[in-house]
């Protein structure tokens, strides 16, 4: 069979219980919205519709590409996912498929599902749909460039994410995980930059009439936007700081009562420094480079924002 | 595609099949959760655990081995909690040399490094185990009767009936491309990376289409039937009192297993 696993999806074991509940809490509490939302503004007929966009999304990522050495990508399809059905809809169909991946292929926890969902699903979706939103009026290249951006944002921010649970869940020492979740997933989110645009400039030329109502074309939006630059600047200042000045979110985290001094690796740690990554300079100056771009993306997108709002 | 592919369901007539969803359902999550509450080193505590699970897999009659065959998919995952094994504070158990790095394993770190595989190795069996003896559409509907919300569920049914469907029109849009994709002798077949993403995403957004109008075709056909916006089903839950002892002698198992773990 073709299904792969992604490596996003946290199994039961990795999280610790607090951190697991603390994001059912928010899982719940946003889902809540988010079917309130839905249940006032869609007909009957939408249900069918997220339901077989939901099986969409699965079957999707059963599209492989090879890319070298025996290794393929694939689809993930929250970004994609988010601009064809507006953010409520598509947070839902992504908790849908989430919950089917968990619980027909073992393919993340249950207990840490709320975890999965609000990495893979939620921040995918505020994150996508608020980038995206915010050039929905654009050119057609502006519109593709930006959605490749978001795709390739929200897997960041997925990953980011997950780290940052495990960390907190004192699985993992945080510039470690942090590096190497990033690392892997800055590629594999390139992967799904690609065939996110392609998917969506196929769409957009055949079916253009099909990304207009419900989607991400229609009704207000100011908020979205608000909330996926905010969640950007939060992936693309965070993660630096964490791979690079990991002691900072240590003591706050301590501070916190998430984890004791024991779990949080600062001690025989301090001078110590991770494999692969000892190079430090480069791999800072990596992912400086790469935050820098970013940032004068996110810059771009938010002044011609603010032009247009003033014209 | 045979419309099985997909299952996970092992079908039988043991005590554990006969079940009613939702006692395997609340039982699964408890047992997760008592695994996530149980403290690293609960040696006792996890050797109850699994106990539990093997006598789980004699009563529904899969071979008492049955969950740890297919047990090893979380695994790789372990690899994000590596790092605890050299990061914890404690004393030194070995320490090796690696290119040009000195890593020393510490005992705490070890202890809480195998206390994590041990918990996510137990609660994925558990899972396994409540797939393998429960229809996915009872699961659903269980999850519907303890309080998921209608829309999510209907979601879930509709992914769960139509993912065959839609994993055929794949299947068709992937053999059309290897068919199209000749390779000769010294020159590969294809273009760079980034063409051959952008196909994979061609052909997403054509499954896409499809898939879009196959739904249009559902609504309609549902609607032929007389849908009103919720699902029927005639299969209605029954509570047996075999249930409630069942459901009772496991949560009282796993109070035994948190005292275990503590003592």
């Amino acid at each position: 069979m073709h299904y792969s696993p992604v490596p996003l999806h946290i199994p039961d074991g990795f999280l610790s219980f607090v951190v697991s509940l603390i994001c059912w809490v928010i899982t719940v509490f946003t889902l809540s919205i988010a079917i309130s939302r839905t249940n006032k503004s869609l007909g009957e007929k939408q249900v069918p519709l997220m339901g077989v966009m939901a099986a969409f999304i699965f079957a999707a990522q059963m599209i492989n590409f090879p890319v070298a050495g025996g290794t393929s990508g694939h689809l993930l399809g929250g970004a994609l996912a988010v601009i064809v059905l507006g953010p409520w809809a598509a947070m839902l169909v992504m908790t849908a498929v989430i919950a089917v991946q968990a619980l027909l292929f073992q393919d993340g926890g249950l207990l840490v599902m709320g975890a999965n969902i609000l990495n893979m699903g939620l921040l995918t979706a505020a994150l996508g749909y608020g980038l995206y939103r915010s050039v929905v009026k654009g050119s057609y290249t502006t519109k593709l460039t930006v959605a490749g951006v978001a795709a390739w944002l929200s897997v960041l921010a997925g990953a980011l994410a997950t780290s940052l649970q495990l960390w907190l869940s004192g699985t993992s020492n945080l510039q470690t995980v942090v590096l190497a979740m990033l690392g892997v997933h800055s590629v594999i989110g390139i992967g799904e930059a690609l065939i996110t645009v392609a998917a969506l400039g196929f769409v957009l030329r055949t079916r253009p009439d099909l990304l207009g109502e419900g989607s991400a074309s229609a009704g207000g939006g100011r908020g979205w936007i608000i909330a996926g630059v905010v969640i950007s600047l939060v992936v693309v200042l965070l993660s630096p700081f964490a791979s690079v000045n990991p002691d900072g979110l240590n003591r706050v985290a301590m501070d916190l009562g998430f984890i004791d001094s024991s779990q949080s690796g600062t001690g025989p740690l301090a001078g110590y420094t991770v494999p692969f990554f000892e190079s430090a300079s480069a791999s800072r100056i990596a992912a400086g480079a790469i935050g820098v771009v970013v940032i004068i993306l996110l810059l771009f997108v938010l002044s011609h924002l603010l032009r247009k709002r003033t014209a | 595609m045979h419309s099985d592919a997909f299952d996970r369901y092992h079908h039988g007539h043991s005590l554990i099949h006969h079940l009613d969803p939702r006692v395997k359902v609340l039982v699964t999550i408890a047992f997760i959760i008592s695994n996530a509450l149980l403290p690293d080193g609960a040696w006792v505590a996890f050797a109850l655990a699994w106990v539990f699970i093997l006598i789980a897999n004699a009563f529904a009659q899969l071979g008492i081995g049955f969950t740890f065959r297919r047990s090893f998919i979380a695994l790789p995952f372990a690899l994000a909690a590596i790092t605890v094994l050299f990061s914890i504070p404690g004393e030194p158990v070995t320490s090796f040399r690696f290119v040009m790095w000195n890593f020393t394993i510490t005992d705490a770190g070890l202890l809480r490094f195998i206390s994590i595989v041990i918990r996510s190795w137990l609660s994925v069996q558990m899972a396994i185990l409540l797939v393998a003896v429960t229809e996915f559409p009872k699961i659903v509907h269980a999850l519907n009767h303890l309080r998921v919300p209608t829309i999510i569920t209907v979601i879930i049914s509709f992914l769960y009936r139509y993912l065959f469907v839609l994993a055929d029109e794949v299947l068709r849009l992937l053999r059309a491309r290897q068919a199209r994709s000749a390779a000769t002798a010294g020159i590969s077949p294809g273009g760079s990376v980034v063409w051959r993403a952008r196909i994979a995403g061609h052909m997403a957004g054509q499954l896409f289409l499809r898939s879009y109008e196959r739904s249009d075709r559902i609504y309609n056909a549902m609607l032929s039937r007389g849908y009103k916006g919720e699902l029927m089903t005639i299969h209605p839950h029954h509570f047996h009192a075999s249930d409630l002892r069942i459901g009772a002698a496991s949560f009282l198992s796993l109070i035994i297993m948190q005292v275990a773990g503590r003592l």
